[in-house]
């Protein structure tokens, strides 16, 4: 019987054992480190497929579910179970791993063993994040993912590394503890820690708002948010390209999980009281970072804050529902849902497409050391495979039908429109810019003249970096021609969340 | 009473202990001169046996003797058996470097014995004139150990600041005490909290609540009483720092719950205010100061204060489960400070200390293990999850956000975030700068080891803190 095997447990702790293991083998060792890492790390993803294998889509009900008391003096329990919003989410952070480390293969010389233990350590916390049904446990994992990223960042990141690692670390902890109060203080109220039992704990309008906000910091600087986004474009420049992709890949995904597993269930009155609030900020994130990513001459930063506007669409999607229900107009809430799943679609697409814009920057980067868009032009000329992939990424990332960034956006406009004509209206203009800023950087890198020596010596893709950005591509395009087996899965979640998002607790 | 009456059996561990120190103190001059390698092994066996005996008198009830002057409870005796650990691991680490300095005299593990029989006094004492008597003891010996490397100027002069403040603070809680003992006519601790909670309130009462609150935050080091630690830490040989930081916090604890709590737990509304103040300076002072710090050794002397400030929120939650997380707090603030000051341990050789925040750079270089080692100690020192000290912050801001103090708990949260930036400083020097020292490092297997344990320990605990945990909610009956 596959639930009855503790497989949650596995995700968690088999990558962080590993990692520490791989620590012990040393600078000399750093081949068998990697088999190792990468070993471990395809072990641990076809662990997670056995989620899906034994995973039921008809119940919105915690699955493989493990339960045991953890430090009774605290009044925390060891609870793991995931749910069709969290399962996604788990195998798309197994899946990024293998590419992380695979990526890392030749690329990283110094200390590689440190650099990969990093990464499977993150692996587990992301994993134990995604899977937390206990409150501290989701804090434990979510702020533990904090150490490794710091060391990634400072240790192979940019000329800049210190700056933006000792920003990225402050700035997200000092999110953190704020919910970290509003959690103690969700115990006192409810005599447990249990995130279902949060659910369902009744808590007035004041509460509920400033626990609302003690969630928003820790969340929005997690997602990250207009205007406490700073950290990201720098982390996201001076990190390593493995760190890029998981920062982008998973690391921001986190936040919006947060919103649906905390914020919206929690806290539902405090969240229809200042949804006006939340779709702002999504609106701004999305029309004026859109305007930011444009102005970029950074291919990383142009990419950093195009995924600042991306996750606006997932807050839009997770707060226009309110709007949605109040709205006359609507005489079935089947709006609510559409927006969600978009949401949800969203960030698993974003989470295929940036990693897959950051691997295409790192291979250009290994070869010419320079992010610099005016350093390039033309290398479709010598790099015809390279360029192929990147224009197929570059559409995902505008939302072209057919690839799977156009399905969350669509979902997520199209249930705008419920809402409200112009919050749609104002949302769709993104794609446009959008199109614009992803276009003309590919238009300037790729196509174009040869602009100097250093592109016509590059050397296409190798086998390594061919499959990586080939399994992406190729997983792009599956969601966006076939979405439905993965809104299946999440769907009888979302209807189950939505139902207590838009029910009262007052 | 009479002698033969007397029960001495709930005060075997002192009496041992006492014993042996003045063994040592005769056996030591008779040893020959390659160096105090007798007096090392008695002590360390002394402290091994110390446990022992401790460990089979405990129980969970709470033991009176000598006609209500001593009391023996899980508290106590939990405190103790920590306390013996530390010293030994501070023993343990410091002889090599006492060694090369030459001071590695007989008298440093004698007076380090007679320093933990002060803290065993302090913690089982139920009577104003033990408490005191145990406290000076253990200061008299820390004063001596901060001046034990005589011919340095530095070091004599934080052990005359010690001195001279040591004493004033001792002043000061002595006068509380008197004025105690003049309103209650009672100089036990249990008769005190009886006589206070049916007297009445009068102004020599709150006079002796605030001498004595000022005393005993003085003694721990408390901003804004906290002037003389980073002295007398930079000051002292490292050895020395690391044998004041750790254990002597615990008996510190100690005397605040005696006094605090056990005497006057029914004026608690008078002092849980000023605790509050108090904690309140020391975690800004503490966390915001040590930013500023080059010298790593008054950086962990700032973030000391820091630490004290966060453990006086347990006590001021005036609840056993705050009392529990202080001593929760404090076990593992001790850890992580023989780990920290430990590291200068580990970087210094023969005439050189390594007290500079320079010093550190490129340590996972010179040696990745050491470098994790210290990853978990100023991970923890900042209390991220996965390691121990996480566990002990949030065990006391769960205890005053259940008495409601929630934004205390925020303003608390804050300075650990600020004070977050100069762990993550030193971090930074070990693992992203270019070693600016590229000399292997010399230090001996016993540092290693210990510097070792409190990394792995920082692990354990963070993962599973559920036995310390239990321990310390047993001491005070949850």
């Amino acid at each position: 019987m596959l639930t009855s095997w503790p497989i949650l447990s596995l995700l968690v702790w088999l990558p962080i054992a590993a990692g520490l293991a791989v620590m012990l083998f040393g600078e000399r060792r750093a081949n068998s480190a990697r088999w190792f890492a990468l070993i471990v790390s395809v072990a641990v993803f076809v662990i997670s497929l056995g989620l899906i294998v034994g995973f039921n889509t008809q119940t919105a009900a915690m699955q493989f579910v493990e339960h045991v008391p953890w430090i009774p003096a605290f009044g925390i329990n060891y609870a793991l179970g995931i749910d069709g919003i969290s399962m996604p989410l788990i195998v798309l952070t197994t899946f990024t791993t293998i590419l992380v480390v695979v990526a890392a293969w030749e690329v990283i010389k110094d200390k590689a063993h440190q650099y990969l233990a990093a990464f499977l350590i993150m692996e587990g916390m992301m994993n134990g994040t995604f899977a937390a049904m206990d409150a501290i446990v989701f804090y434990f994992f979510f702020e533990g993912m904090l150490i490794p990223m710091f060391i990634i960042i400072g240790i192979w990141g940019g000329p800049r590394r210190v700056y933006a690692t000792i920003k990225f670390f402050l700035y997200t902890f000092l999110g953190s503890v704020f919910m970290l109060v509003a959690l103690i203080y969700m115990y006192f109220q409810s005599g447990s820690f249990a995130i279902p039992v949060l659910h369902d704990l009744p808590l007035t309008l004041t509460e509920q708002i400033l626990i609302f906000l003690a969630f928003l910091i820790a969340f929005a600087v997690k997602i990250p948010m207009w205007p406490v986004h700073t950290w990201l474009p720098d982390a996201h420049v001076e990190a390593p390209t493995g760190g890029s992709v998981i920062l982008a890949a998973i690391m921001l995904k986190i936040g919006g999980y947060g919103f649906l597993r905390f914020s919206l269930p929690m806290t539902p009155d405090a969240a229809a009281e200042l949804d006006w609030l939340m779709i702002l900020l999504s609106l701004v994130a999305i029309v004026y970072i859109g305007f930011v990513a444009m102005v970029q001459s950074d291919m990383k930063k142009l990419v950093a804050y195009s995924s600042i506007s991306h996750m606006g669409f997932v807050t839009l999607g997770m707060f226009v529902i309110f709007m949605i229900v109040s709205n006359p107009a609507n005489t079935s809430a089947s709006g609510v849902t559409l927006a969600l799943e978009g949401a949800m679609v969203q960030m698993i697409s974003h989470g295929l497409i940036s990693a897959a814009m950051f691997l295409s920057i790192g291979v250009l980067y290994d070869r010419l050391h320079s992010r610099e868009i005016s350093a390039y032009g033309g290398v479709v000329n010598t790099m015809p495979w390279f360029g192929a992939l990147v224009v197929v990424f570059a559409m995902a990332n505008v939302g072209l039908p057919g690839t799977s960034g156009f399905v969350g956006e669509f979902m997520v406009i199209l249930a705008s429109f419920k809402a409200s004509f112009w919050i749609a209206l104002i949302a769709a203009l993104t794609l446009i810019i959008g199109a614009a800023y992803t276009l003309w950087m590919v238009k300037r890198v790729i196509f174009g003249e040869v602009k100097n020596e250093g592109v016509k010596t590059l050397d296409d893709l190798n086998f390594r970096e061919a499959w990586v950005l080939g399994v992406l591509a190729f997983l792009i395009v599956l969601i966006g021609v076939w979405p439905n087996p993965l809104v299946e899965v999440m769907h009888a979640s979302i209807e189950n969340l939505a139902q207590q998002a838009l029910t009262t607790k007052l | 009473m009479t002698l033969a009456s007397l029960n001495l059996q709930p005060v075997l561990p002192e009496i041992v202990l006492a014993a042996m120190a003045c063994l040592i103190l005769l056996v030591d001059p008779f040893m020959p001169k390659r160096g105090p390698s007798v007096s090392y092994a008695l002590s360390l066996l002394t402290l091994v046996a110390l446990f022992v005996i401790t460990l089979l008198q405990m129980d969970d009830s709470v033991r009176m003797s000598f006609g209500g002057m001593v009391v023996n409870d899980p508290m106590a005796d939990v405190m103790k058996l920590v306390i013996y650990a530390l010293v030994a691991a501070v023993l343990v680490m410091s002889r090599t470097y006492l060694r090369q300095r030459g001071i590695d005299k007989g008298e440093y593990y004698m007076l380090g014995l007679f320093g933990v029989l002060g803290m065993m006094i302090t913690i089982s004492s139920n009577h104003l004139l033990l408490l005191y008597l145990g406290l000076e003891l253990l200061s008299l010996a820390m004063y001596a150990m901060t001046a034990f490397k005589r011919d340095d100027g530095r070091a004599s002069e934080a052990a005359m600041k010690y001195f001279v403040l040591g004493a004033l603070a001792s002043g000061i809680l002595l006068y509380g005490m008197s004025l105690l003992y003049g309103v209650t006519g009672d100089l036990t601790l249990t008769a005190i909290a009886d006589s206070v909670a049916g007297g009445e309130d009068s102004l020599a009462l709150k006079a002796a609540v605030v001498l004595i609150v000022v005393g005993a935050v003085f003694k721990m080091g408390i901003a804004p009483f906290h002037m003389w630690l980073p002295d007398v830490y930079e000051g002292a040989p490292t050895a020395v720092t690391l044998y004041l930081a750790a254990a002597p916090k615990i008996a510190a604890l100690a005397l605040v719950m005696r006094l605090l709590v056990d005497g006057m737990g029914p004026l608690f509304s008078d002092w849980q205010p000023m605790l509050i103040v108090v904690a309140m300076l020391s975690m800004a002072i503490g966390n915001v100061v040590a930013i500023a710090q080059t010298s790593f050794k008054r950086m962990l002397t700032y973030s000391t204060i820091g630490h004290v400030g966060f453990i006086l929120l347990g006590v001021l939650a005036g609840t056993n489960e705050g009392y529990a997380a202080a001593l929760f707090y404090t076990i593992a603030y001790a850890v992580m400070t023989i780990g920290g000051f430990g590291i200068i341990l580990l970087l210094a050789r023969q005439g050189f200390e390594a007290e500079s925040l320079e010093d550190l750079k490129g340590l996972n270089d010179r040696s990745p293990v050491m470098a994790f080692v210290f990853l978990l100690l100023m991970f923890s020192m900042a209390g991220i999850p996965f390691t121990f000290g996480f566990w002990a912050k949030l065990a006391v801001l769960q205890s005053i956000v259940g008495i409601g103090l929630w934004w205390l708990a925020i303003f608390a949260v804050v300075t650990a975030v600020i004070g977050a930036f100069y762990y993550l400083r030193a971090v930074k020097m070990v693992y992203f700068d270019q070693p600016t020292d590229t000399s292997p490092i010399q230090a001996d297997a016993n540092v290693r080891g210990v510097l070792a344990l409190s990394g792995a320990s920082m692990l354990i605990f963070g993962l599973y803190p559920t036995g310390l945990t239990a321990l310390t909610a047993g001491a005070f009956g949850l």
